[in-house]
């Protein structure tokens, strides 16, 4: 018997590694002193700590240790990007291009920098999530400054054509951001050979702590720079005050080098399980997979479960396999996910989600158990649900007439 | 979010799911809400055309745990009830029978007009004038 609750919700967050965990703990008592006391050993030992960590994190997307800025996370790296890039260069211009898949960090910062007078384009994706380049070019104008999209997508998984992107980009001369929160540790990333200028990342989303993140910002060809969005002591080349977070940046380091070390063979076992989950579960009738399939992250798969609410169906399950919705009755704004809609879905396929995201912790014993727990509720839920026996019955289910609520 | 245990006890052991016969002039139906919306009801009854009480009733639903645990506590509290009696269930009661939050107060919403759309469609079907419904601000 699988020990239960089974964790499935691995985009959201990851549990820290224990080997993390262990290379962390010096640092809050023993080893606690301030990164920038530069007068005493207890100083030194944190510096020390950090460069260190500094080298792993760059490593895990070949850039140079000078071009990472510690953060909180990605949320505080998306914003230092995006409006930091915007004051920098507003001598410049004030367009800014994105998708509207983007994580709402990037989403609503765009919207405040709307609000500071920068033109901000959204791009729209298709039926698969993907982006159409030449649309992307097109949006390109005398006054863009940055195209920023996210490496992969969080809902999805869908991997954009980054090194692509970067070279229309490089082409007009437009600095590009990508947010990878969800991409990196688990796919391999390069920003020398991708030509990407500004990179976001978190350490809870690969096996490290929260609270934790950083902004990679390219130091050579070009050399970008973005205002501080934090004032204070000048921390991490005058880009982010602020006393640096010691254990959590060693855990954040340590975290990148076992994922660097481990990513080929766990991406490769992550994708068998998930394509198990994802085959399974499509023996059930009615059963669609949302977003592209061949160029995804290995370990995410959104499933819609037609004529099923996604919260009524996790319900049946929540309490042993935890998983993230696209139902509106999950989010407290009782919209069903913005994600799913941009590709085209229609609210009843998009009320109809589940993302399953898989882990470094997740087994087989654990993925069988969930496709007979996924496989029963669908059955019980659909047994409920006036939709399928309507369906079933061979009605069309544009000719009945609903009262919207 | 965490269920009610009344929530939870509808939602594992949903009472009265099923189809009446929408043909028999004794069976109402009433169907609301929208796939869009994330919540669908069709609720049912079977009136005794002698007494006019409800004999019995059934429902199916798309949504989510309070929609499922709503319509369920309503056909409970349906049968035996006279149709004018019927008419009289508020969605506050349901709110409070099942402890619901008020994000999901539109469940009982959606449950009373179930109820209600099937008491009018009896009365449609059986020559009575429907009764006017007070539209419900939510969401």
């Amino acid at each position: 018997m699988v020990k239960l609750p089974i964790y499935l919700d691995n985009s959201a967050t990851t549990p820290v590694d224990p080997r993390v965990l262990e290379q962390m703990i010096p640092y809050f008592s023993e080893k606690f002193g301030n990164a920038a006391s530069r007068s005493h050993p207890f100083g030194w030992v944190a510096e020390e700590a950090v460069d260190y960590a500094r080298e792993q994190v760059a490593k895990l997307i070949n850039a140079d240790p000078k071009e990472i800025i510690f953060t909180s996370g990605s949320t505080e790296a998306n914003n230092l990007a995006l409006k930091g890039v915007f004051e920098m260069y507003r001598e410049k211009g004030n367009h800014i291009i994105t998708v509207t898949t983007e994580h709402k960090c990037i989403l609503d910062t765009c919207k405040h920098l709307g609000k500071q007078g920068a033109e901000i384009t959204y791009l729209n994706v298709n039926d698969e999530g993907e982006l159409n380049l030449q649309e992307l070019e097109a949006a390109i104008t005398p006054k863009t400054i940055l195209i920023s999209v996210m490496y992969a997508n969080n809902e999805i998984g869908l991997i954009h054509p980054i090194k692509e992107i970067a070279a229309i980009a490089k082409k007009h001369n437009v600095l590009f951001h990508t947010d990878a929160t969800q991409a990196a540790g688990k796919v391999p990333i390069d920003v020398q050979a991708e030509g990407i200028h500004l990179l976001s990342m978190s350490a809870h989303k690969m096996y490290g702590p929260k609270g934790v993140g950083c902004l990679y910002v390219r130091r050579k060809n070009p050399r970008v720079k973005v205002t501080a969005q934090m004032d204070g002591g000048g921390h991490e080349r005058g880009m982010r005050s602020g006393t640096l977070n010691v254990p959590g940046i060693v855990g954040f380091g340590a975290a990148a080098e076992i994922n660097l070390k481990e990513m080929i063979d766990e991406a490769a076992r992550l994708s068998k399980l998930r394509d198990k989950l994802e085959y399974a579960l499509m023996e059930l009738e009615e059963v669609h997979v949302n977003g592209n399939r061949e160029h995804r992250l290995p370990h995410i798969t959104n499933i819609s479960f037609k004529w099923v609410e996604g919260e009524g169906l996790m319900m049946a399950f929540n309490k042993d396999i935890a998983v993230s919705s696209g139902s509106a009755c999950t989010s407290a704004s009782l919209e069903p996910s913005y994600v799913l809609k941009a590709l085209g879905l229609g609210d009843e396929l998009a009320h109809s989600s589940i993302r399953f995201s898989l882990g470094r912790f997740n087994t087989e014993d654990q993925i069988d158990f969930t496709i007979q727990r996924v496989k029963d509720a669908v059955t019980k839920l659909r047994d409920l649900s006036p939709l399928w026996e309507m369906y079933k019955e061979g009605i069309d289910m544009a000719t009945v007439e609903f009262k919207a609520h | 979010m965490a269920y009610s245990e009344k929530v939870l006890e509808h939602y594992e052991n949903p009472k009265n799911v099923g189809t009446l016969d929408k043909s028999k002039h004794t069976v109402g139906t009433g169907l609301v809400g929208a796939p869009e919306c994330g919540d669908v009801m069709r609720l049912q009854i079977e009136v005794d055309p002698e007494t006019q009480t409800i004999i019995d009733a059934k429902f199916k639903t798309f949504g989510c745990g309070s929609a499922i645990a709503s319509s369920s506590l309503a056909t409970e509290w349906l049968k035996g009830k006279s149709i004018d009696e019927a008419m009289t269930l508020d969605n506050m009661e349901i709110v409070e029978e099942l402890a619901l939050p008020p994000v999901k107060i539109h469940c009982s919403v959606l449950a009373e007009d179930a109820v209600k759309a099937a008491i009018n469609d009896y009365r449609v079907k059986n020559g009575m004038e429907p009764i006017k419904l007070e539209e419900k601000v939510v969401h």
